[in-house]
């Protein structure tokens, strides 16, 4: 890569590259103090937090970047979470057929929010924060508020898609977030589909008149966040046993939100990359756990997140402003 | 068109009618299109004139009226269709997603695949071409959003030009443009014609269709209002055609006595120009010009001045003392009013009433302990309205229901109504149609003969020179330098407004 490409690279991936660095610093910094920080337990548990949680950073992604947002994640996932023991266990339905209904209903969750979006003109927080209201009633009145579980049963799928480890170390969350990446890194920003969501996310009227059918784009991008909010539900039944339906999956969209926000997606849309949604994902697991283990008392940890965030997003601001000044000035020369 | 055989129309248009729900924005229109030729289509706001392009465009579909393309009847449903007619319509506030670059905004919903992936060498081939063909030198991979007004409105042409069109139409193509950017634009659409192209232009501008029109269509509340060819256009006609009335467009021609120094600026730097001072005093009584080309830092000057945007240096004397203007609140306090550059975003709430508009600068001078004291805005807001003739029925009508030209006045009263000293008028008329034009005018005429120093920045050369007792150019940030109304004409201004007759400091 010579000098002028490598400038380019920089340029395009600044908030990327930002975001990375930071997380190396944290890890770094915290391994200093803590040097099980930096263990491989412990990297391989974060990687597999990592992956269970960017899994929903990438769904919720295209939403955002169409100029939207969903509420509703944390909802459907304790609808799934409670629904696949449930169907495996209870209704003794196979595996492929239980994740054929996760996925189905998860689509027609995305489905009727985008319907609702698109064709009925209704707000996306509207939308989907009555979703957020209506799921976890669902997820309740379905196993009569009672926590629903695999009681020791189905190891092998937990094996399989939770606990397994790629050549021992890699958590399979982490290789499932991966793989799921490069196909969505992909479709964003090789494909028509991307092409025309990240043209609808900063000027609907312009993709419009150019005969794009964006009501059906939007529709698209929130039924690929539902999906993969509903899959990653039951990934994550798989990973805590059971499911509690009156807490499971709680706050679980803003995670999502504030990872992809994090990893520089903008809440105006039409802007966001994966790579930086991987690395926002991983700076809140990293710094979580890294509160945890500098020994700040759990009560914290939201406080600590929160003023993270706060001050992470403040001096992006700043340095842009910065940035924008130095432009000037070197235009005037 | 020198044809007196009449060819089949590329597009003719017969019997359009439009409904809107209470409003009948077209009443019965006719028009056709011929391939060769440019025509413009003049009119007052709210005259049917996009609407009528709308309709041929398929954004909007006609209420009543048969289209023929080529003499066959047509039904244009959408976007898509008249695209496959070979009719590209270029909007006048531009559509483009300027997060992408020029070449996926040319092939912007055509995109070639390969191995269902965009294929990028193909998209940057044929963009570097057109690009080339309209002769630019951007790159296909520069970001929209980094390219200067007039080099997106060639990125908007490029992409008609890149399906194939026939039929361009453009809504006020120039309405942002610099007088650089306007005659190259010019160029190519005389290129384009000779290219056997049609190019159907709307414009505020009577000088530009004068230069490039060979034929004129006027429309006049939602009707065709008359019809000039190339040798019968002439200010005269179109105006007539335009109000059925004449209009006073000459300068008020008044010796004008002019006052103390109000407002004077020294070494004052803009964030844009952080390195090119500008300095120069108004006076009271007198309306000073302010030329320039787009970008030469006229509206950042404004910006500073009325504390917007934080100057980089020198210094702001209002009546001889020395003023540090940081925010719009202190500029208020010196008595200075700003008309922004853009009306619908920096100077009025569209959604909000005319009282309440005209209400929000001075809000403070009506208020007790805190409450509104409603009766005494209702005063001032019905004075204005009367004043400045807006036209409404009630001062409680929504702004987004008035045309451009009244939106105009409702800006100009917020700050008549608070007796501003120095008046910074940063375009006031763009977008506003010509009858409004006269009015505004007036208004302004009016305050500077009350004793206010008025600035008026305009990149309509033709009312500069027109309303300016004394002309400013800017150039890069400072000034280029100054014309009297003698001196003054269009060769001077540019002289000055592109540098060619730069000062020593530089």
């Amino acid at each position: 890569m010579n000098r002028e490409s490598f400038g380019r690279f920089v340029r395009g991936n600044q908030k990327t590259l930002g975001v990375f660095l930071l997380l190396v610093v944290i890890t770094g910094v915290t391994g200093l103090f803590q040097n099980s920080f930096v263990s491989q337990a412990n990297l391989s548990n974060m990687a597999k937090w990592i992956g269970l949680y960017g899994i929903i950073s990438v769904g919720v992604t295209f939403v955002i970047i169409t100029g939207g947002i969903d509420l509703s994640i944390g909802s459907l996932i304790a609808l799934t979470g409670v629904l696949t023991p449930l169907l495996l266990r209870g209704k003794g339905l196979g595996i492929p057929a239980t994740f054929g209904v996760i996925a189905l209903i998860s689509l027609t969750v995305g489905l009727a929010h985008g319907l609702l979006i698109t064709k009925m003109r209704l707000q996306p927080f509207i939308v989907t924060l009555c979703g957020l209201f209506i799921y976890r009633g669902f997820a309740r009145t379905v196993v009569g508020d009672r926590s629903s579980g695999f009681q020791g049963e189905f190891g092998g799928l937990m094996d399989l898609l939770v606990r397994g480890k790629v050549f021992g170390v890699v958590p399979m969350p982490f290789v499932i977030l991966i793989v799921l990446s490069i196909a969505a890194a992909i479709l964003l920003n090789r494909t028509v589909f991307g092409r025309h969501l990240l043209a609808l996310g900063r000027n609907e009227d312009a993709a419009r008149f150019s005969g794009i059918n964006t009501d059906r784009l939007k529709i698209f991008a929130y039924m690929i966040c539902s999906l993969l909010a509903g899959l990653a539900g039951s990934l994550f039944v798989l990973e805590n046993h059971s499911a509690t339906p009156s807490s499971f999956g709680n706050f679980y969209e803003l995670y999502a939100i504030a990872g992809a926000v994090l990893g520089g997606v903008s809440l105006r849309g039409g802007e966001g990359a994966i790579a930086g949604v991987l690395c926002g994902t991983a700076l809140m697991q990293v710094s979580a756990t890294a509160v945890f283990f500098l020994g700040v008392e759990e009560t914290w940890k939201f406080a600590v997140i929160g003023i993270f965030i706060l001050v992470g997003v403040t001096v992006d601001e700043l340095l842009n402003r910065w940035a924008a000044k130095r432009r000037a000035a070197q235009r005037a020369g | 068109m020198v044809s007196s055989v009449k060819k089949t129309p590329l597009l003719e248009a017969r019997g359009i009618h439009k409904h809107f729900v209470g409003v009948h924005a077209l009443n019965d229109v006719t028009a056709a299109f011929y391939p060769g030729e440019v025509v413009a289509v003049m009119g007052e706001n709210g005259a049917g004139k996009s609407t009528l392009m709308k309709c041929l465009s398929g954004v909007h579909l006609p209420s009543e009226g048969e289209i023929f393309h080529q003499g066959n009847a047509v039904t244009i449903r959408s976007v898509r269709d008249a695209e496959a007619l070979g009719i590209a319509f270029i909007h006048q506030e531009l559509n483009l997603a300027d997060n992408l670059s020029v070449g996926a905004n040319v092939f912007l919903g055509r995109e070639p695949c390969r191995f269902g992936m965009i294929d990028e060498t193909t998209i940057r081939e044929k963009t570097a071409a057109l690009i080339d063909q309209l002769g630019m030198d951007f790159s296909p991979d520069e970001q929209v959003a980094r390219l200067s007004i007039g080099h997106q409105q060639m990125v908007e042409i490029a992409k008609a030009l890149s399906q194939d069109a026939k039929l361009l139409i453009m809504d006020e193509p120039t309405s942002s443009l610099s007088q650089g950017e306007t005659e190259t634009l010019m160029k190519l659409v005389d290129q384009l014609r000779g290219a056997g192209l049609c190019i159907v232009f709307i414009s505020h501008r009577l000088a530009e269709v004068q230069e490039i029109a060979d034929r004129v269509i006027v429309l006049r509340d939602g009707c065709n209002s008359g019809e000039l060819q190339r040798e019968e256009i002439s200010r005269d006609r179109i105006v007539a055609a335009m109000v059925g009335r004449k209009l006073n467009l000459e300068h008020h021609g008044n010796e004008i006595e002019v006052g103390e120094v109000l407002l004077k600026v020294s070494g004052l730097c803009t964030p844009l120009y952080p390195k090119h001072p500008a300095s120069f005093e108004l006076r009271a009584g007198e309306i000073t010009g302010m030329a320039g080309l787009v970008g030469a830092g006229r509206t950042e000057l404004a910006r500073c001045l009325f504390g917007i945007d934080q100057a980089l240096g020198g210094e702001i004397h209002v009546n001889g003392e020395v003023r540090k203007i940081n925010c719009p609140q202190d500029a208020i306090g010196a008595a200075i009013a700003l008309v922004p550059e853009n009306r619908k975003e920096q100077g009025v709430v569209v959604e909000m009433s005319i009282c309440d508009n005209v209400a929000m600068a001075g809000l403070d001078r009506h208020q007790r302990a805190g409450f509104v004291r409603d009766g005494e805005l209702r005063e001032v807001a019905e004075q204005t309205r009367r004043r400045l003739k807006i036209k409404a029925p009630s001062i409680d009508q929504a702004v987004v229901t008035l045309s451009g030209g009244n939106q105009q006045k409702v800006v100009l009263g917020k700050w008549i109504s608070l007796e501003p000293k120095i008046f910074l008028l940063d375009e006031p008329t763009r977008g506003v149609d010509i009858g409004s034009k006269s009015e505004i005018y007036e208004v302004i005429e009016q305050m500077a003969k009350a004793g206010a120093a008025v600035l008026f920045i305009s990149s309509e050369l033709e009312e500069i020179l027109r309303i300016s007792d004394r002309i400013l150019v800017m150039h890069e940030g400072q000034i280029g330098g100054e014309l009297s109304r003698a001196e003054a004409n269009e060769e001077s201004v540019m002289k000055l407004a592109t540098g060619a007759a730069q000062g020593p400091e530089c």
